[in-house]
């Protein structure tokens, strides 16, 4: 039988085209998704393992067939045909890819920003507890904030994944400061003065995660997250923030080549149901060492000479950052409304 | 330069002179194109099997989940000092080494621009190699990866860094000197009747190559300045604890170390463009387009550096720039692959070890290259830096991109380089065993990246066991396929079949001498009669020379103008 050329190439492109959709929502190659970032993270994923699918059948597929079909017969020392180029085909390929890279671009830029990669606040030195010790919030956060901003300073650079659109500008359910050190993670829940090596949030709430390093740069990872950020050390923190949506076991890892025993350096995070997680924060505040009242004390006295100077940060020539550090790293500011809330559910 | 006056052959058909190399020329001070050329080659391939050896190290430990086979810190060490071997000691260099002996042979110049400089550029590489490998030797190396990082860096031992700094800067100073000449040399001395657009297309992305060289590596150097300054004498340029910046190490380092992928990858995307031609015996498909998408990916690769940042101290505009930047990469890139297909596409292939490995380049570069462009995706990124899935990425690009183009080039300029013809079915065995290896080490490290593998560990959750023993095997197979290499490229040297002086039929230049070409590489000067890549096209309008011998068709018999 005679098939035309045409009609079989055509046959071709439609195989390919099925087969790449079909393999590029059925990979399989992700770990579970345990965030809505996940979920946004995959799509994306398999949206490029699609178009990916079908460049390697098309490439490997010329190939094949130019092995097949094309070789020299012993003997033939003639050349082939003398085409040296073909304008029409040539734009071709060359605007398909740029219409992919447009689209995938744009495709990226979309995710990059639902996950909250343009969150201005991300990486602030901790946001949430400015608002809380100055009397009249929103207000008297903007000198604090111009500090920040300040053209000379350069310390409001995003580091991380912050809030998502929706909840951009509302402090986060929980914070927890994460500190990486060669060759372990310690997590600080200041709002409880908890100290703990591994990380217990409870589900479906949002969680921000304000990390620093001690020693040498190291990177959170959260496979299950899709998340992962660098550690600095010295004056840069970094922040992700993410609302996790399945109850469960995730590893915590290092990504950062940090010295000799880097593999060694993991952690757990633990995602509870609230009263789980509730549980563990009463055994937590049950064994830690003092109480609040000391903190509290302590706050109270520092809490109103950063608001007395955040005005005058600007003319002082200060910088938000120096400012931060006239203050003690874990204000117990928030304890009280945290606590309620967390209470509540 | 040094060109003497042109020998007066009695008759082109008879090119073989009195004046032939010694063996004892390629272990000299020579400043002939040709021996530095081979000595690159030869130079690099040993640092690409010392290379090789750690590689196999590394993967020894990986077998396992636990640490048993060598210290963690023996581990660092193997795998920076395998990073950075297999960069700067085997890939630039064997690039270096192509060029130098055949950008001259291609334009029809007797020697390159500088020949002193170009000698001294190669007796650079040596030292700076055996460095590296006697601090491995008497265990004091560097630890911090081939990238590294401050702090790190300034905290895993002074000597070893301190010869890591040392060596880059001499390989670094080394490969702008090269440099420097590649882009002279062809700017410069092309015979009178090639015009730019004429020059084989291996000239031109050697052309893009070197400028990418000029403008990057000595950011490179600044930034190892820097850092020395902060290992030996307590400066706080990177570090933290005295106020540094950590960050700006990394910009300085990727604006050298991503231009550095092009620098491996350009030359060999120009040796394929040479390459497939002349076994499929058809004009490149769009020389105009392959030629300007050279120099268009030298420019893209200036301003990506950041995309290796995506998950550091960089800014949410910074990573989206960085990202489309990365992105249109994949257009010149595919102008490319495409071109390599239609080029072969209809043609009269002939699948020798050269075209095998050609082919086989393009088969597994595409990987890498998909690849690539999900990894500028900065959400994806986020998720895979700094994770195996980078490591079969980065492996695809430079094993499957400037590995599979050096063999391909060795096998198709071998019998011009040494006037011996190498063993097929051994090249053959050598092509299979390198695919097979090479799928099989580096396919699986996809999935244990998107898995949850990070990289640069000794050990590993025992989930992860099954793939990482897949790749042990095939870094086994790997290490394996270089053995019928080696015996093959040792035996013909020596013993193989003499080569015609143009073996391959094919247009450019260089073949249009004897093989190996004579100390001045043209007796008479060549004369343009035809472009590089005119298979197919009738000849008979120079001196009635029929298409079955295009070799003797450029080569007119008049005088050198």
């Amino acid at each position: 039988m005679n098939i035309p050329s045409s009609i079989l190439t055509m046959l071709a492109g439609i195989a390919l085209t099925l087969v790449s959709i079909w393999y590029g929502q059925n990979h399989g190659l992700m770990p579970v998704e345990a965030s809505q970032d996940a979920v946004l993270i995959d799509g994306l994923f398999n949206t490029m393992m699609t178009i990916g699918t079908a460049i390697f059948l098309l490439v490997e597929g010329i190939l094949i067939i130019c092995l097949i079909r094309f070789r020299r017969p012993v003997g033939d020392e003639t050349d082939g045909p003398p085409i040296e180029g073909n304008i029409p085909l040539e734009i071709v390929w060359t605007a398909i890819p740029v219409v992919i890279v447009l689209v995938l671009g744009i495709y990226s830029f979309d995710v990059y920003s639902n996950m909250g990669g343009f969150d201005p606040n991300a990486a602030e030195d901790p946001g949430v507890v400015q608002v809380a010790m100055l009397p009249d919030g929103d207000g008297a956060l903007t000198p604090l904030m111009e500090g920040h901003s300040h053209p000379m300073g350069h310390h409001h650079v995003a580091l991380g994944i912050g809030a998502s659109p929706e909840t951009v500008g509302k402090p986060a359910d929980l914070t927890v400061n994460v500190l990486g050190l060669q060759y372990a993670w310690i997590f600080t829940y200041p709002d409880f003065n908890i100290t703990s090596g591994e990380l217990h949030i409870p589900v479906g709430k949002d969680v921000r995660l304000i990390l620093k390093a001690q020693d040498v740069i190291h990177a959170f990872w959260l496979p299950e997250f899709r998340l992962k950020q660098d550690v600095m050390p010295g004056s840069l923190q970094s922040e992700l923030r993410f609302t996790p949506k399945r109850v469960g076991e995730y590893p915590i890892i290092c990504a950062e080549l940090c010295g000799p025993y880097h593999g060694a350096m993991a952690s757990k995070l633990y995602v509870h149901t609230q009263e789980d997680y509730d549980t563990w924060l009463q055994s937590q505040v049950a064994s830690r060492p003092d109480g609040t009242q000391t903190i509290a004390a302590s706050s109270d006295q520092e809490d109103p000479n950063a608001a007395y100077l955040a005005p005058f940060a600007d003319q002082l020539g200060v910088n938000g950052h120096l400012l931060e550090q006239l203050r003690p790293q874990p204000t117990a500011a928030l304890v009280a409304p945290a606590m309620s809330s967390a209470g509540m559910h | 330069m040094t060109q003497t006056e042109l020998h007066s052959s009695e008759t082109t058909a008879t090119h073989h002179g009195s004046a032939e190399r010694k063996w004892q020329d390629y272990f000299t001070f020579n400043t002939d194109h040709k021996v530095i050329g081979i000595q690159y080659l030869v130079t690099a391939f040993v640092f690409y099997l010392i290379g090789g050896l750690m590689a196999a190290a590394i993967r020894t430990e990986l077998a396992t989940p636990a640490s048993d086979f060598v210290s963690p810190e023996t581990y660092n060490s193997l795998l920076t000092l395998h990073g950075t071997i297999m960069i700067f000691l085997w890939v630039v260099p064997a690039g270096a080494g192509l060029a130098n002996f055949l950008i001259p042979l291609m334009i029809g110049a007797r020697d390159m621009a500088f020949p002193k400089m170009n000698a001294l550029a190669f007796w650079m590489v040596p030292p700076a190699g055996i460095m590296l490998v006697v601090s491995l030797l008497v265990g004091e190396s560097a630890q911090a990866g081939w990238t590294s990082y401050p702090p790190l860096s300034l905290m895993t031992g002074k000597v070893g860094e301190g010869i890591w700094i040392l060596s880059i800067l001499i390989s670094g100073t080394s490969s702008i000197l090269g440099a420097i000449n590649f882009l002279v040399t062809i700017l410069k001395m092309r015979v009178p009747s090639m015009p730019m657009n004429k020059m084989p297309l291996f000239c031109w992305a050697m052309m893009a190559t070197a400028l990418l060289i000029l403008v990057g590596t000595p950011v490179l150097a600044g930034a190892l300045i820097l850092l020395a300054f902060d290992l030996l004498v307590g400066t706080a340029f990177f570090n933290p604890m005295g106020g540094g910046d950590p960050i700006v190490y990394q910009h300085m380092f990727w604006f050298y170390s991503h231009p550095a992928v092009y620098i491996m990858v350009l030359p060999l995307f120009g040796a394929i463009s040479d390459i497939l031609p002349v076994h499929a015996r058809k004009p490149v498909f769009g020389y105009q387009a392959i030629a300007y998408s050279s120099l268009a990916i030298a420019f893209l690769g200036c301003i990506v550096w950041a995309h290796h940042m995506f998950t550091s101290g960089t800014p949410a505009w910074l990573r989206m720039f960085f990202m489309i930047a990365t992105m249109v990469i994949a257009v010149p890139t595919g102008i490319k692959v495409f071109g390599w297909l239609a080029t072969i596409w209809g043609g009269k292939i002939s699948l020798n070890s050269a075209m095998l490995f050609g082919m086989g380049f393009v088969a597994v570069f595409v990987i890498g290259g998909i690849t690539g462009v999900m990894l500028a995706s900065v959400p994806f990124d986020i998720h895979v830096h700094d994770t195996y899935f980078v490591v079969a990425h980065m492996h695809y690009v430079l094993f499957g991109g400037s590995v599979f183009g050096l063999y391909a080039g060795i096998y198709h300029w071998f019998p011009k380089m040494t006037g011996h013809m190498l063993n097929e079915t051994w090249g053959r065995v050598h092509f299979v065993l390198t695919f097979i290896g090479m799928n099989l080490t580096f396919m699986p490290m996809h999935e244990l990246g998107l898995q949850g593998m990070n990289r640069r560990i000794a050990v590993y959750d025992p989930r992860f066991t099954s793939l990482n023993e897949l790749a042990t095997i095939g870094s086994y197979i790997l290490a394996v396929s270089t053995i019928p290499f080696l015996i093959n490229a040792i035996w013909s040297w020596a013993k193989g079949p003499k080569a015609a002086d143009n073996p391959w039929r094919a247009l450019t230049l260089e073949w249009q001498t004897s093989s190996p070409p004579a100390i001045e590489n043209f007796e008479v000067l060549p004369i343009l009669t035809t472009g590089p890549y005119d298979y197919g096209l009738e000849h008979e309008d120079v001196a009635g020379l029929p298409t079955a011998q295009p070799g003797s068709a450029a080569l007119s018999g008049s005088s050198g103008s």
